[in-house]
């Protein structure tokens, strides 16, 4: 039947096709189209029945001349071809090249969708991962595995702190880097460009692989494209045995995408329009991340999500949240202070730096360190709100020192160069500068042996 | 079994919504879907045309291919071997999966959750003879399941007649025959009928009991704000609500690990597969602190992860529950934790959804507030029916979208449970963990609590835990004076309220799950460490009513030990507390002294 063509499309809107009279398709397939141009679309089966069968188009359904529109059911479903010589390429989100080169051939084609991992097949993730970023190696540490999303907003420097991080991210005592699969979806071409340049300056591009959806290509194949990437990481890390850091960006496209098409389906929207579904949507994308007994590589996951209005709880951030192992959640605040990279560390939050730092890991002292310095933190914002109340004039001796803090810890601990590479060690031990302007009885977070041996004020 | 099949044929495929034609198919009933077999339920029926919710994806099935109808509705296997394993929605084995399928989970399998090859040794209940009466839920003898669960082999709920033969003492698969009854009820009237190591039961049905009772103990869980704060009994009911990352998770995990249950079935539902890979992999290494036995052999896992199909995870909460509630027929105290109730209730939206059912609130259906009302239900202290008492308590996390506790899933379970642990966004944010809100949360429990305090551990815990809250409550009062005219206002006496709520917050409420000394504390320390923080409060108050100086007695130094206290001196060893008391006792005394001296020479 994958031969037979039909010209029997009823009805286009929204990047959706309804066929009447094509019995026994099946559910999922792919779909050949060619308009009355000559030109080919793809498209994905989303409703089958004896009597009518719905095509989701990913280039969209515009100009199409449904007389002269034909439709073919390939019987196989979204899958792309894989080789060792993706590396270094680029590619759309159905996987076609978008280099000029020719496209990849290959006896392995894995289907998009992917299935999902089996949980008792995991391993825990818990290797730490030196970013040399203060404010998430100190406080929000990132192990091998992890999906840490950056929570960000429009003009934020995220782009900029992702390319930070593919450029120094490596374990501890170990300089193999890791293999990149760049994820852009309805990004501006400005953007791509950044990524492109920043990582052939950098020499890695070798190690890279691009899935690129730009703001004016198809919204409806952004759907697919954080799921090819995906395919593509999985088979980096599960066969060929590579550490594979995806870089996603930006999350909240691809979520509108889904909205759109959503909407033209008729779905029943439960927050913002965006449609019930939208969690399992996203998880199915972010729990491809992880470890997996007895495999060698491994994918670590950071989306880029930003927060239409800055706000945290708009649907998007807010269920990326409630999946991912955390979130690095940026600050306009700090921005607008001239702060790089402008990490608000009191959101943020690292899961899985549990397991990954403390004596054999890191140091010992530095779980209780992140603990007192987010304590310390807490402490010191309560103070700024009370300043600007009544003035800082008005504040105790004690008060002020909290004031003081959280002036350095912004400037020095969460500030730094876009170029600087600061060792765990340096990071730890910045945090002690800073703590120990506070006599030890106010650290009640540290133990007693921490203050003895790393605490620099006097007894 | 094959005339119970109905065959019928799929007519349309909408996502895991499949509508399917199969004449006399029953509602409930278990389908098989397509030529790849995959499993579904007929969730309802119009005329011959029956819509099947698939537990699997259904990519690549067509209309036109076969669809077999299987003649019983969602159940489950309860017996032995259960205990230390990791089931999905629909308790297929997930370890066996991967044996089965690799790393990623294919579709169509079917392996049966209880091992069919192992041998358990047997022994019969005692005074049983052919001739004595049976009836659903009597015991017919014991399995050592692990090495402190004693599984007692049940009589069926519904099987009643007369035993005709009862298996000797001896090793068994689980699908050996241990004894025929006359079953006075069964469908062949009369006949015999055999009984196994296992039997099977519906999880929409909750499993019978003799009658229920009220709830005697607390549950006692090693965290202090629960248990001395908003405690909940065995055999109640509890939520905690919370946005992402304030500990919801953390919370059940704790419960989990240190709770005094006999059996913990933990449900991640809809939730990440690295939480449950950290249960798998750590609680073989932990020990029980009531047992001493390592955690793994009390504890049972269901898992449908996000990324696992959105309709196994509708089904998985009723899995779970019932497995809970077999153990409670044998008499123990179960405690079971689902993780998170709002992703089930976010697929019974999406099915509802894609019904076409008219959705009332965010999406969600009519009925969502009547099934969240019928799962809870479901927990509880019961006389079983061998006359036993056993428990199901029951904890659900819940995940509001935004935060907001006023969405449906948040509302509704507000109004069904008896204890609330709501977490806060800014206690997690200042780290403040676990970040339970004294101000929101709430206990239905403390009268009963209070008894069990007084019998077991202290006559004097009412009191102390409402001397704390009321210090709490006067810290939010005394905070928003400051916040509008600065900390110059207060006076003496109102400052060393705000320093003895900061004891109680950092002293007693904070307790981190990674301390190793503080993860767990027993009652008995968790009285002397209130006790302790509330009495230097007291005497603090009493120094500073006579007229000491704030600042003097804020600084003395035993304040910053008293915050560490709870992380130096571990569950046995409470005279280290003593001490400590003894010594801050001393000092007190100093500085009442030398204030009297003081006093007296002006
Ligand atoms: N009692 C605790 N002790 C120490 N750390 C805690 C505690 N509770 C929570 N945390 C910290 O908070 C993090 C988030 O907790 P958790 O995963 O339980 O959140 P959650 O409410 O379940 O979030 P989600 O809804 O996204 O699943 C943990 O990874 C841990 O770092
Ligand atoms: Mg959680």
């Amino acid at each position: 039947m994958s031969i037979k063509e039909y010209r029997t499309a009823a009805e286009a809107r929204g990047g959706l096709l309804v066929l009447k009279g094509t019995p026994g398709v099946a559910f999922g397939d792919r779909v050949r189209i060619t308009d009355h141009t000559g030109g080919v679309r793809n498209g994905q089966v989303i409703r089958t029945a004896d009597d009518e069968v719905l095509v989701l188009v990913f280039e969209g359904t515009d100009d199409l001349d449904l007389a002269e529109t034909w439709v073919r059911f390939l019987d196989e479903p979204m899958e792309i071809a894989l080789s060792p010589e993706i590396l270094g390429r680029e590619f759309n989100g159905l996987g076609e090249p978008r280099d000029g080169r020719p496209p990849i051939l290959s006896n392995i084609r894995r289907a998009i969708a992917g299935s999902a991992i089996n949980p008792a097949a995991r391993t825990y993730p818990r290797e730490f991962i030196q970013t040399g970023i203060s404010a998430i190696d100190g406080l929000n540490s990132l192990v091998r595995g992890q999906k840490l999303p950056i929570f960000s907003g429009s003009g934020l420097p995220h782009n900029r702190l992702a390319a930070q991080i593919v450029r120094q991210a490596r374990l501890k005592g170990e300089d193999t880097s890791f293999s990149v699969v760049f994820a852009a979806m309805g990004v501006s071409y400005t953007d791509a460009r950044f990524f492109r340049d920043e990582l052939a300056s950098s020499g890695v591009l070798r190690n890279v692989v691009m899935f690129i959806n730009l703001a004016d290509d198809p919204p409806v194949e952004r759907l697919l494209l954080p799921r090819t990437a995906l395919t593509a990481a999985e088979y980096l890390a599960f066969d060929l045995d590579r550490h594979v850091l995806v870089v996603m960006t930006d999350m909240t496209y691809y979520a509108e995408a889904l909205r759109e098409v959503a909407t033209a389906k008729g779905d029943v929207p439960a927050r913002k329009g965006y449609p019930g579904y939208l969690y399992s949507d996203l998880a199915e994308i972010y729990e491809r991340c992880g470890r997996i007994h007895e495999r060698h590589g491994s994918i670590t996951m950071m989306p880029v999500v930003s927060m239409p209005s800055d706000d945290i709880t708009h649907p998007i951030p807010d269920l990326t949240g409630y999946i991912t192992e955390g979130q690095i959640v940026l600050s306009r605040d700090l921005h607008n202070r001239g702060i790089y990279p402008p990490v608000h560390v009191s959101p943020s939050l690292s899961r899985l730096m549990k397991d990954g730092i403390g004596k054999d890991d890191t140091r010992e002292d530095h779980p209780r360190v992140a603990a007192q310095l987010y304590a310390l933190y807490a402490r010191a914002q309560e103070t700024r709100n009370l300043a600007s109340i009544i003035g800082a004039d008005e504040l105790s001796e004690r008060d002020r020192r909290y004031l003081h803090f959280a002036d350095a810890f912004d400037a020095r601990f969460v500030g730094q160069g876009e170029d600087e590479d600061r060792s765990i060690e340096a990071t730890l031990n910045l945090a002690w500068e800073l703590i120990s302007q506070f006599p030890r009885e106010a650290l009640t977070r540290l133990s007693e042996t921490d203050l003895a041996k790393y605490h620099q004020g006097e007894d | 079994m094959s005339d119970s099949r109905r065959s019928g044929v799929i007519r349309d495929i909408n996502g895991p919504i499949v509508t399917i034609e199969a004449p006399g198919i029953r509602s409930g009933e278990q389908v098989r879907i397509g030529e790849a077999g995959l499993l579904g339920e007929v969730i309802s029926l119009k005329g011959e045309q029956a819509v099947v919710q698939t537990y699997e994806s259904t990519d690549g099935v067509r209309p036109g291919e076969p669809a077999v109808g299987l003649g019983w509705p969602l159940s489950v296997e309860l017996g032995p071997g259960l205990l230390g394993g990791i089931f999905d929605g629909i308790q297929r084995p997930l370890e066996q999966i991967a044996l089965a399928s690799g790393d990623y989970i294919r579709r169509g399998l079917s392996i049966p959750a209880l091992d069919r090859s192992r041998l358990w040794a047997f022994e019969p209940s005692p005074g049983l003879e052919p001739g004595t009466p049976l009836a659903g839920g009597m015991v017919l003898g014991t399995v050592q399941e692990t090495a402190t669960i004693l599984h007692r082999i049940l009589v069926p709920p519904g099987v009643e007649g007369e035993l005709l033969e009862l298996a000797p003492a001896g090793e068994y698969e689980i699908e050996a025959t241990i004894a025929q009854v006359r079953d006075a009820r069964g469908p062949g009237r009369d006949e015999s009928r055999r009984l196994y190591l296992y039997h099977r039961w519906p999880v929409r049905r909750p499993r019978p009991y003799s009658q229920r009772d009220d709830g005697v103990a607390p549950l006692i869980t090693g965290q202090r704000v629960i248990d001395s704060f908003f405690p909940l009994l065995k055999g109640g009911k509890g939520a905690v609500p919370g946005p992402f990352g304030a500990g919801k998770t953390m919370v059940q995990q704790q419960i989990a690990r240190w709770s005094n249950a006999d059996i913990v079935i933990y449900v991640g539902c809809g939730e990440r597969g690295n939480e449950l890979v950290d249960v798998l992999e750590s609680f073989p290494q932990l020990d029980d602190p009531h047992t001493g036995r390592k955690l793994m052999e009390r504890t049972l896992l269901v898992a449908n992860t996000s990324n696992m199909p959105v309709v196994a995870r509708e089904a998985s909460i009723y899995v779970g529950i019932t497995m809970a509630e077999y153990y409670r027929d044998m008499g123990y105290d179960v405690v079971m934790l689902a993780d998170s109730t709002s992703r089930w209730a976010e697929a019974l939206r999406e099915v509802s959804g894609r019904l076409g059912q008219m959705p009332v609130e965010e999406g969600y259906p009519a009925y969502l507030a009547s099934r969240l009302a019928a799962f809870y239900e479901r927990a509880g202290r019961v006389e079983t029916c061998a006359s036993a008492s056993g428990s199901v308590t029951l904890i659900g996390a819940v995940s509001p979208p935004g935060g907001d506790f006023s969405e449906p899933v948040t509302s509704h379970t507000k109004d069904i449970i008896e204890t609330f642990w709501a977490l806060s966004k800014e206690l997690a944010d200042a780290r403040h963990y676990p970040s339970i809100d004294w101000d929101t949360s709430f206990s239905g429990h403390v009268p009963t609590a209070a008894q069990w305090w007084a019998d077991e551990v202290d006559h004097g815990w009412a009191a102390r835990r409402a001397q704390a809250l009321k210090l709490l409550s006067r810290d939010a009062e005394l905070s928003r004076i400051v916040n509008l005219v600065g900390p110059e206002a207060l006076s003496d006496v109102q400052r060393w309220e705000l320093e003895g709520a900061a004891l109680v917050k950092e002293g007693i409420l904070q307790q981190s799950a990674l301390d190793e000394v503080d993860t767990f504390c027993s009652p008995p320390r968790q009285f002397a460490l209130l006790d302790l923080v509330l009495w230097i409060y007291d005497q603090g108050a009493e120094l500073v009513g006579r007229g000491v100086p704030v600042r003097e007695v804020q600084s003395l130094p035993f304040l910053a030990r008293v915050r560490r206290l709870k992380s130096i001196y571990g569950n046995d060893q409470l005279e280290g507390i003593r001490h400590f008391r003894a010594e801050v006792g001393q000092a007190l005394d100093g500085l009442r002294l030398e204030y009297d001296q003081g006093e007296a020479s002006r």
